[in-house]
């Protein structure tokens, strides 16, 4: 189970990658990319996922 | 009047440090004021300190120097129905706008260019696109890097207010004396239809419940602000039919509070920005509209009428943007601080400014004398300086002042297409500056044909060049004591 984020929509306003509580989201040549490995969908740790929350465009972290 | 010995014109364009020193070696002093400070009576010395070579918080220093933004902090806690976060292009000018995001140490680099090669160069802030408070790790590099070089710059953030009070005493311990919070309301009723979710304590909030939240934490920021010393700008957004009339109120609150200025900006909508507002056709107000509310908010929390609403990467004057000059393809990479220009440029406003200085108070002087008379909203073409010296088809904003019995107030200022390009006037743009020019009674600039003359004469608005290179306020004051009946004195001396 894990979070994705649609690259073409993205802003790269980088406030998903220090919401984040795995550190799973990183930026990587053009766009920021979740690791699906570390991406835990913020179980145990917060209500909602911290990257879909914040995101300034809608539908842009989704799941996976 | 007297001209200046040293044109700053001469200083800021393209001229070598040497032929700067060679002026400034000759010039000397004539004016009976050098030295004396262009302090205004009611104003303490301290607060003086703080903000006269800050464009943006004092409308005097905003003709000599200049500021820079750097867009290092483009993550945001809030959604603001006005703002689209992914607009981005380079021939657009309004805040939140910006065509490269920077890195702190990109940015680094990027200031240290500039204050090589802007001497009027004074203040460094971040505006934007996101929050400077809520990015905060970014925004406290960008500031820690660039103080280490330029020590004498001064730094300035711009923030929605949510995440403020988390870093007020940072602020205060890396000297930042200049905080502009963007306060719309002080009603969350209101902030409903301005505000569609925050992101506070790892969670989204909508609603009423978020606009609570952001209001009062914005007044505890502001609070907190005023109590560490630390002058703060409400920037205001004029919604009209939404907060228009609601920013009475919110000009009280911050009042009290004690904020230091209140700058109400008109709304930018249109649908091509994506924005809420664009998409749903709420419209600006007209440059009236915003003066009237300006006039109601008068004898308030002091207001800020020079703003530009610039770009969130602006360089240059409030007015001008020289961004384009320093996008990073044209930084190099290594970059060492060289303060010779900036200070020579110091040196020399400082002489012509007291001379501006006296000028003022003079024409002051004279049009408090005009008992009676009808006020007089003139519009300017200035290139800086505080002087009329840029042609009518040449400008791109006009500046305009109001003249009556009460003194001579900067009133507001409307950009404008420029008119003349290439040596030739466009009809349909003559139009549109005319528009732009309603309510203005007369135009003064340094040069300008009979053509375009006669058109603005036939819409109502006389304009003349008979005052060109002139100090602002004198010829205002020349003119309306001419326009008022009165014997002109030899106050222009």
């Amino acid at each position: 189970m894990a979070f994705k984020i649609i690259a073409s929509q993205c802003t790269q306003c980088s406030a998903c990658e220090f919401e984040c509580p795995s550190a799973a989201i990183k930026f990587k040549g053009e766009t920021y990319v979740i690791d699906p490995n570390k991406c835990t969908e913020c179980k145990d740790a917060f209500e909602t996922q911290q990257c879909a929350a914040v995101c300034p465009v809608p539908k842009t972290c989704v799941p996976a | 009047m007297s001209l200046p010995m040293i044109s700053l014109d001469s200083l800021v364009s393209g001229v070598s440090l040497e032929d700067m020193l060679a002026k400034a070696g000759s010039g000397g002093c004539s004016s009976s004021s050098c030295g004396s400070s262009a302090r205004p009576e009611d104003m303490d010395e301290a607060i003086w300190e703080k903000i006269k070579d800050h464009p943006c918080y004092s409308e005097e220093a905003h003709h000599y120097f200049a500021r820079m933004h750097v867009a290092v902090a483009p993550a945001c806690n809030i959604q603001c129905n006005y703002c689209n976060r992914k607009y981005d292009c380079a021939n657009e000018s309004r805040p939140g706008v910006v065509s490269e995001k920077l890195t702190p140490d990109q940015a680094t680099r990027k200031v240290i260019t500039v204050a090589n090669e802007v001497p009027q160069l004074s203040v460094l802030g971040i505006a934007g696109p996101g929050d400077a408070c809520y990015d905060w790790k970014k925004t406290k590099a960008t500031f820690e890097a660039v103080s280490k070089d330029i020590r004498d710059i001064k730094l300035c953030i711009s923030t929605n207010g949510l995440a403020l009070p988390d870093h007020v005493d940072e602020l205060a311990e890396m000297n930042v004396d200049h905080v502009t919070i963007t306060i719309n309301m002080v009603d969350p009723e209101i902030g409903v239809k301005i505000y569609p979710w925050i992101f506070y304590q790892n969670k989204r909030w909508t609603g009423l419940e978020a606009s609570k939240i952001l209001h009062e934490r914005q007044m505890l920021g502001l609070e907190m602000l005023t109590t560490r010393g630390i002058l703060t700008k409400i920037n205001s957004v004029m919604i009209p039919g939404i907060n228009d009339e609601h920013l009475l109120e919110v000009n009280k609150w911050v009042k009290q509070r004690g904020a230091f200025l209140h700058n109400v900006m008109p709304l930018i909508s249109d649908p091509a920005h994506g924005t809420h507002f664009g998409l749903t056709g709420q419209r600006g107000p007209r440059a009236m509209e915003l003066k009237a509310l300006q006039d109601k908010l008068e004898g308030g929390a002091k207001l800020m009428r020079h703003c530009r609403q610039c770009r969130a990467d602006a360089v240059g004057l409030l007015g001008e943007d020289r961004g384009q000059e320093f996008t990073l393809d044209q930084i190099p990479e290594e970059v060492t601080y060289d303060p010779k220009k900036r200070d020579l440029y110091r040196e020399v406003v400082a002489q012509e400014r007291g001379d501006h200085i006296e000028a003022k108070k003079a024409a002051e002087a004279i049009v408090k004398d005009s008992l009676d008379a009808r006020p007089m909203l003139v519009a300017i073409a200035t290139k800086g300086g505080g002087r009329i010296n840029e042609h009518f088809g040449h400008a791109r904003e006009f500046m305009v002042y109001e003249a009556s019995p009460k003194g001579i107030h900067f009133s507001g200022h409307r950009k404008v297409e420029q008119y003349c390009l290439g040596g030739w006037g466009e009809d349909a743009t003559l139009d549109g500056v005319i528009a732009a020019l309603e309510g203005v009674d007369v135009v003064l600039c340094a040069k300008i044909g009979s053509c375009p003359s006669d058109q603005l004469a036939e819409a109502g608005i006389r304009a003349s060049d008979a005052y060109g290179y002139e100090y602002i306020e004198t010829a205002i004051s020349a003119l309306y004591a001419a326009e008022t009946g009165m014997e002109l004195l030899a106050a222009s001396a």
